[in-house]
């Protein structure tokens, strides 16, 4: 249980996917305006990470066990572009409640760079497969967590005067690294809490 | 606003082709694409640029390729089929890196296969190489390449300078001057770019600076986000308005809309 509990919060804390590891940057600085664009988007990659992972562990080791494995991207991409269309259509159908708070934001995840991170991340790491699976879901529930906080500093944001030419993008980046600052906090605290 | 710089209307020439990417139409600065690895790979100027020429050349390559084949693809399936293209070109540098240069391979990691959903490469190639001939989609990929690695080797300089007291792994601050370790973390990659935002937007702007090539258009962005299949550029820098938000409202209501036709259907 252990390692398990180890993958998870250092995917959520010490290596934030969008603080730390720079994947996913555009939902982050683009859709973090308000708090619930933020959760939705949030959940919607977590929802679709731990999916890709569990439809792309397997196909990495068909490809391994074929001799080709620099087929991944492609392949990869490709099922993931194709099980976020899947998504939606049975979400769509048998979920109305959930697409209708989540629908939205599922075209935006189809080419984001999180969720094939997170599939290669997974594979480099030789993750076994559940390990691969809680990989992919605190990634996704890392990537909520930096959203949420976001969207929380850029409310603060939006009401204050920096100069003229920092208006805009540039004090969003700033902000981020000051937030980027206050994660750097983390590391070591999940390797001394579950010795891993 | 949403003027269209390279009109459909007179097919521009090579050379403002090649041109626009570099300072008009740069893709980390200006239209503020690919911000991903241009904040991730950016600890050191070897890094910076291998991965500014691996994506000059994915550029490139796939932006020929798509526009040699723009007329045999069908555009209900055109997004899939260019993915495919620069997935292809994208295993080809890995194989490449992996062989020949081992230790940029290392260094990059990750960032290597995520040159696939860099949106610049994909949004150059629909919004540009669908709609030209070979020669001048070479042009553009050439200039946003090379305007891309410029960015990254900006932002690496001033990372490594500061953060590690060595340019190209030569020790250039005297001994004497404590590196800033912030300025290759996390932290220092979002405040570096978010300086040479703000001095971007302040070289536009000053009027001492106004410089031609810069005050031809005032939001390149606005026409690109426009036209981008995957919709994940966040704008121009300087406009507000232009960001996701309004995008998510847009698709909000064509969901809303959908919804209801559905249910005056069921009934």
């Amino acid at each position: 249980m252990a390692q398990y509990a180890s993958i998870l919060f250092s995917m959520i804390l010490v290596n934030n996917f969008v603080l730390v590891k720079f994947l996913g940057i555009c939902p982050f600085l683009g859709v973090s305006k308000k708090f619930d664009s933020a959760v939705g988007m949030g959940a919607a990659v977590t929802l679709v990470m731990a999916l890709a992972i569990a439809v792309t562990w397997p196909i990495q080791q068909l490809l391994n066990a074929w001799g080709l494995g620099y087929l991944q991207t492609i392949s990869f991409i490709l099922v993931i572009a194709t099980l976020v269309q899947l998504l939606e259509m049975v979400l769509k159908r048998y979920v109305p409640s959930l697409h209708a708070s989540l629908g939205v934001y599922l075209p935006l995840i189809t080419t984001n760079c999180a969720v094939l991170g997170v599939a290669t991340l997974t594979v480099d790491e030789g993750y076994t497969y559940p390990e691969a699976i809680v990989a992919g879901l605190g990634a996704g529930l890392g990537f909520l967590l930096a959203m949420v906080l976001f969207s929380g500093v850029r409310r603060r944001l939006e009401e204050a005067e920096p100069p003229e030419v920092f208006r805009g993008m540039p004090i969003t980046l700033i902000s981020a690294a000051i937030t980027a600052m206050s994660f750097m906090g983390f590391s070591g605290v999940v390797d001394h809490l579950f010795g891993a | 606003m949403a003027q269209n710089t390279h009109g459909t209307a007179t097919s521009p020439s090579l050379s403002s082709t090649f041109n626009k990417g570099l300072l008009e139409e740069n893709p980390a600065l200006r239209q503020m694409l690919g911000l991903c690895p241009t904040l991730a790979v950016t600890t050191a100027v070897t890094n910076g640029l291998g991965m500014g020429l691996a994506t000059t050349f994915v550029l490139v390559c796939s932006e020929v390729v798509v526009s040699l084949l723009r007329k045999y693809i069908p555009s209900s399936v055109r997004t899939p089929a260019f993915i495919t293209i620069i997935a292809s070109f994208v295993t080809l540098v890995m194989m490449l890196t992996k062989a020949y240069l081992p230790s940029l391979d290392e260094a990059l990691g990750i960032y290597l296969p995520l040159i696939v959903v860099n949106c610049v490469v994909l949004g150059r190639a629909e919004m540009f190489a669908s709609k030209n001939g070979p020669l001048l989609a070479a042009a553009d990929g050439a200039g946003m390449g090379i305007g891309f690695t410029c960015s990254l080797v900006m932002m690496s300089a001033i990372r490594e300078v500061l953060g590690n007291g060595t340019l190209l792994g030569v020790r250039v601050l005297p001994s004497f001057i404590e590196p800033m370790v912030i300025m290759v973390m996390p932290a220092g990659g979002f405040a570096v770019l978010g300086i040479l935002l703000a001095a971007s937007v302040w070289i536009e702007e000053h009027p001492r600076h106004r410089h031609k090539v810069l005050r031809k258009s005032s939001s390149p962005s606005a026409s690109l986000c426009a036209a981008c299949p995957i919709q994940c550029g966040v704008g121009d820098p300087t406009n507000d308005a232009c960001a996701k938000d309004e995008f998510v409202e847009m698709l909000e209501a064509a969901y809303a809309a959908a919804r209801k036709e559905a249910e005056e259907r069921d009934q």
